[in-house]
């Protein structure tokens, strides 16, 4: 009705007012993911005296006890014990979150989910975002002390590193986006993702190195480099733990597989091949989620 | 399929399907399996609706409830999708279909008011041009900058409506707008709602309160178990639901109008 006399014209197609899904919906709509990011840090931290301080306390925590529990107590020989420890554990740490909380995400957004019109990829993503931001003050606490310990930073070395981050957002987001679904349908989906990421600790030279590994198992040392999560581990390790002990290059010659950046690059591009699968799972099912929330 | 520039809404042959799981662990669906028992169940929520909506209708929609009211309602909004025939729309859409949906209990109301802003599809610059009117409006005076978890339901509610009202949208969806809140604030809605009707924007108002609808809307459709029941004019519409037994009176501002029995 025009009763005011005004006309209001809209200049738009007519289209299906869904959000088109896709990951690429999810970085067109940048500023609502950047806020719901935002949402996520501000909200760990409200109303505590410290504040963002905890995120550099708790890591600190973790290499003290790893240094004086596995350096001290234990006293096994690998040098540098602690770093090498705390090179793993960042990567773990960033993993296990993503796939944690971005399997829960969906479920944790129902309110938004149920009645907003938004990319639902956007949640696992932003948990993705979210982990990796954790990981800022654990990087600046690797950093200070292996300056301290006298290493000094190689492209090589710093490419690898950013080569681990990448693999690990994918292969995070990817099984972020597969698992936030199914739990959507079967809240035992969480359960079992708790349990998986039990493994992975483990399943990483970070508690005991790769030498180990490789004098155990001799050829077949090749089929545990093909875990994605173990490249990076090795690819942190390689960019500041060899730089930070006596004889650089024979640490790198024991514990750094020579095909580490193949085995890496593979990971990388099995990660993103299941990035692409695990799109179109979500997609295949993201139509009945609100109802089944 | 091709409809003129002034179409809004159309809504084609739209059937909508929800499973019901009556058991949901292994073991009751084994025990259920034994017995010979329906594990799973469907219902159409929406079945072959269609109607079309040109741009700055104000469309009443009206049903008991169960009828496929806010499914509807979700899937003109875009948050369901239909599992046949299509829903199309021209433009952006606001609503009130969840006033206040993500607000995160732990932040302020004005980190609250920026995310919903943005969740319905705001720019930041645009948030902040409307910041001040939105907080006006929502008229929740120090509280602003306080966790939206120690407000009162009617608190909550008001900013959130109070958001949705300033989005530049070109379709405007009401459900629920005014069980909340008090008797001002409802008046308030209400004007701030037959403003948006009267700038041309098409609206679709969901209400049981046949007084509101006489008011705002000049068509209604009724639903009934997920069908569309009736399409017409809004006396008629409302004779057909028989809201307006019983009451005698809606020139005053009743209950009837506010839609209290909500």
């Amino acid at each position: 009705m025009t009763e005011a006399g005004l006309r209001h014209v809209v200049d738009a197609p007519l289209e299906s007012p869904a959000p088109s899904s896709g990951l690429l919906n999810v970085f067109r709509r940048r500023y609502l993911l950047r806020l719901l990011v935002k949402r996520e840090i501000s909200a760990r931290y409200q109303a505590s005296v410290l504040g963002l301080f905890w995120s550099y306390i708790n890591p600190l925590s973790q290499l003290f006890i790893y240094w004086f529990v596995m350096g001290k107590i234990i006293g096994r020989g690998t040098e540098m014990l602690a770093i090498h420890v705390f090179c793993g554990l960042i990567v773990v740490q960033f993993f296990v979150e993503t796939f944690n909380a971005g399997t829960r995400s969906i479920v944790r957004n129902k309110a938004l989910v149920q009645k907003m019109a938004v990319p639902r990829e956007m949640f696992p993503v932003a948990s993705m975002l979210v982990s990796l931001y954790h990981m800022g003050p654990q990087l600046v606490i690797l950093t200070f002390i292996c300056a301290l310990c006298g290493w000094t930073p190689d492209p090589l070395g710093m490419a690898g590193f950013v080569l681990a981050v990448a693999i690990i957002m994918l292969l995070g987001t990817a099984l972020a986006l597969m698992f936030s679904v199914a739990n959507v349908f079967m809240r035992d989906a969480s359960s079992v993702v708790s349990i998986l990421t039990n493994f992975v600790r483990f399943s990483v030279p970070m508690i005991y190195p790769y030498s180990l590994v490789d004098s155990r198992f001799g050829s077949f040392a090749q089929f545990y480099l093909l875990n994605p999560i173990a490249d990076a581990v090795l690819l942190v390790q390689q960019a500041f733990w060899v730089g930070t002990t006596k004889n650089p290059d024979a640490i790198q010659a024991v514990n750094i597989p020579d095909n580490l950046f193949a085995f890496s690059f593979l990971a990388l591009g099995v990660s993103a091949l299941l990035l692409v699968i695990a799109q179109l799972i979500f997609m295949r099912f993201e139509n009945k989620i609100p109802e089944r929330l | 399929m091709a409809y003129p520039a002034s179409t809004s809404i159309v809504v084609e042959d739209v059937t909508k399907t929800f499973t019901l799981r009556y058991h949901r662990t292994l073991k009751q669906m084994t025990v259920a399996a034994v017995k010979g028992r329906e594990i799973s169940d469907t219902f159409n929520a929406l079945s072959e609706v269609s109607f079309t909506v040109e741009q700055g209708e104000s469309i009443g929609l009206m049903g008991l409830n169960g009828s496929g009211k806010s499914t509807l309602l979700k899937l003109i909004n875009g948050v369901m999708r239909p599992d046949s025939g299509s829903v199309l729309t021209r433009g952006r859409i606001a609503g009130l279909i969840a006033t206040g949906a993500g607000f995160h209990p732990q932040l302020t109301g004005r980190e609250n008011v920026f995310l919903n802003a943005a969740v319905l599809g705001m720019t930041d610059a645009e948030t902040r041009r409307k910041f001040d009117a939105i907080v006006e409006f929502a008229d929740i005076g120090r509280f602003l900058d306080s966790p939206v978890g120690h407000y009162s339901s009617g608190m909550q509610a008001r900013l959130g409506f109070a958001v949705a009202i300033h989005v530049d949208s070109d379709i405007f969806l009401a459900d629920e707008v005014l069980a909340v809140g008090d008797k001002p604030f409802k008046q308030k809605c209400l004007e701030r709602m037959q403003e948006v009707r009267d700038s041309g924007r098409t609206l679709f108002y969901v209400s049981h309160a046949a007084g509101s609808v006489r008011k705002m809307c000049d068509r209604v459709i009724v639903l009934d178990k997920g069908r569309l029941a009736f399409d017409g004019g809004v006396n008629e519409g409302i004779k057909f639901v028989k809201y307006d037994e019983g009451t005698t009176s809606d020139d005053e501002l009743s209950d009837d109008e506010l839609g209290s029995d909500i």
